[in-house]
């Protein structure tokens, strides 16, 4: 007599095997423990008091507000970078080509080219802070909103005027260096590194709630940024308003990119590099699987170069090189053993 | 029904496409015919709204497509292009599992999963629902996305050349699969074809364009004639009749004068035409 198998029931699902729910959710465990080991790692190593005492707590305390900043800058990048490529439907560029960090760049170096080293001291503040967000947002939106609204309006435009204007942005910034004294120009550099110390505490009250209005919406969004994914003529053809959607999408990109840049600075390769990651690691077309996963994969890059840089390298922060090093590195062999994006 | 009024597109003060009024009656297979850059996808993407119009209006069952909303088109109308690329990486099920969205919303019911199995079975696709878009071949991959459009179980089916890719038995199933998709599910199907003997065998009505405008509306033996022929494509095309079906013999090479390259009575030089030079010499590649 022949039994056959009973048939696993047809499935539309994100994950569609057992199998595949298996792997993500392995994954997705085992990411958020290594962010936990490493956090942990962050408050506690170097540490001078025992594990659990009061003095441990105190200390841990005024190292917990990095690991905020940490967590904010790899949600932002993060999501980002995951909605801008699927709004743009273009996996090898990050938000960051749109201007925001040649921006961040001009107004930090301009700060000091007119006032002087006091300039540096003088853009920090929290209102301060919040000027930097509007100007980056307005910028977005100006850009945004003249290329795609209008009779022209085109996606493809719209990135390559972002580019140009970014590059004649940071060709300003560099002409001002050169003018600048040795002195003035090495205060400069120290901000123009992405840092995690550049963070002052008192913009947190702030950042955390912009970036989880723009970060919860895009989340509560994914569906429509699923459909976004498929490219314009599909997702019209299935019923979403793309020009629109796509508006909205770069609208909450921008003020996510202008909070991170704002806070700590210009991290060129973070979301890319996250971005490219959780699609491996999540392998499935569903925003609500992919963002979780390039959230958690921020943070472990972040809180490992961060570590390294702090307690190897003594270079309180400067997490940016570790992650084009290291980050690069990693990049190149997961996509020459995959062998796609 | 699919109504156009004064549609018009301009590309340049040279190039536009219309005006053009055009009815498109509820079921059966519509098929867009004419040379390359006739309009043929223009017409059919504006129909779909993917493409605005400089003037005139569209309507589908009733419905403006510019002012109805694009989620309650979504179950009115549904539109492939030519060329799809995605950059995430998609199952045949999942892809045609977006098909159901505009009814979803992306919360599958089981409902929706049956007539995605429906969909997948209908394309023969049963097989292969859980390989990867890019683990198929061209004409697979064609045929997902044909069950994509039809998951989404709209009235209205607009497709812009379908049989792109396919080679002949794929174009054969193709086919067979819309005329069952028309007959059987009542759907109205729009199709661009470029083989005129395709719309010919297949198409309950045959709409002829050239240069941006609509030349006739027919059914295939009003259309696929001599004369008619040769004013859409500017070739004489003999056409015969085999099983009832018009035949345009387009394969054949048109005899030409080879004096001047032309055929007789298309300003041939033995026809008492001026004399040119003849054709360009062909020098190409060949030993000085």
């Amino acid at each position: 007599m022949l039994v056959s198998k009973p048939e696993a029931p047809r499935s539309s699902q994100p994950l569609a095997t057992p199998r595949l729910r298996r792997r993500y959710w392995t994954l997705l465990t085992t990411l958020l423990a290594l962010s936990a080991l490493f956090a942990f790692g962050l408050l506690a190593w170097d540490n001078p008091m025992p594990v659990g005492t009061e003095g441990f707590w105190i200390i841990a305390r005024m190292r917990a507000t990095s690991l905020v900043v940490i967590l904010i800058v790899a949600f932002c990048q993060a999501i980002a970078t995951v909605s801008f490529q699927t709004a743009t439907n273009n996996r090898i560029i990050t938000p960051s080509i749109m201007g925001f960090e040649s921006l961040y760049r001009a107004v930090q170096t301009s700060s000091v080219y007119f006032l002087g080293v006091a300039g540096i001291t003088a853009i920090q503040g929290v209102s301060q802070f919040l000027l930097q967000v509007a100007l980056m947002v307005g910028f977005a939106l100006l850009l945004y909103g003249w290329l795609l609204s209008g009779r022209y309006g085109n996606l493809q435009v719209m990135l390559l005027v972002g580019i140009i204007l970014g590059a004649g942005l940071g060709s300003v910034s560099t002409f001002m260096q050169r003018l600048l004294t040795p002195s003035e120009f090495d205060v400069l550099a120290a901000r123009l590194f992405g840092s995690i110390s550049h963070a002052d505490p008192a913009y947190l009250p702030y950042a955390i709630p912009l970036a989880a209005i723009a970060g919860g919406a895009l989340w509560a969004n994914a569906k429509n940024l699923n459909l976004l994914s498929l490219g314009r003529d599909a997702a019209t053809s299935l019923g979403i308003n793309h020009r629109r959607q796509t508006m909205v999408t770069l609208f909450f990109v921008s003020i996510l990119m202008a909070v991170s840049t704002a806070l700590v600075g210009p991290m060129t390769f973070l979301g890319f590099l996250v971005a490219t990651l959780a699609y491996q690691l999540a392998d499935t077309y569903d925003h609500r699987y992919i963002f979780p996963m390039s959230v958690a994969t921020a943070f472990i890059v972040l809180t490992g170069s961060y570590f390294v840089m702090k307690h190897v390298f003594y270079a309180q922060g400067v997490v940016s090189i570790i992650i084009e090093l290291v980050g690069g590195g990693v990049f190149l062999l997961v996509l020459l053993r995959k062998g796609r994006l | 029904m699919i109504t156009l009024k004064g549609v018009l597109k301009t590309y340049s003060s040279e190039v536009a496409i219309g005006p053009v009024d055009l009815e498109i009656p509820e079921g059966g297979i519509t098929a867009l015919v004419g040379a390359n850059g006739a309009g043929k996808s223009t017409l059919l993407t504006m129909i779909g709204r993917l493409l605005g119009m400089d003037a005139g209006a569209i309507e589908i069952a009733g419905y403006d497509v510019a002012r109805t909303k694009s989620k309650d088109l979504a179950k009115i109308v549904s539109i492939l292009r030519q060329e799809n690329h995605f950059i995430t990486r998609l199952t045949v099920r999942q892809l045609v599992g977006f098909g159901r969205y505009p009814h979803s919303q992306g919360r599958l019911t089981p409902h929706d999963e049956d007539k995605i199995s429906q969909a997948i079975d209908f394309l023969d696709l049963g097989a292969l629902e859980g390989r990867y878009l890019d683990q198929l071949s061209g004409g697979q991959r064609q045929r997902a996305y044909v069950a994509m459009v039809l998951a989404q179980d709209t009235e209205y089916v607009l497709l812009d050349e379908p049989l792109n890719n396919l080679d002949v038995s794929h174009s054969h199933a193709m086919l067979q699969t819309l005329r069952r998709a028309a007959d059987e599910l009542g759907k109205t199907v729009v199709i661009v074809v470029h083989d005129i003997n395709y719309a010919s065998c297949w198409a309950d009505q045959i709409v002829a364009m050239k240069d941006g405008g609509i030349v006739a509306i027919g059914s295939p033996a009003e259309i696929v004639r001599q004369e008619l022929l040769a004013e859409v494509f500017d070739l004489d095309i003999e056409v015969t009749e085999y099983r009832g079906r018009r035949i345009a013999h387009f394969y054949l090479p048109v005899p030409v004068c080879e004096h001047c390259h032309k055929q007789p009575g298309k300003g041939c030089c033995l026809d008492g035409s001026p004399v040119s030079p003849g054709p360009v010499p062909l020098t190409l590649g060949r030993p000085a």
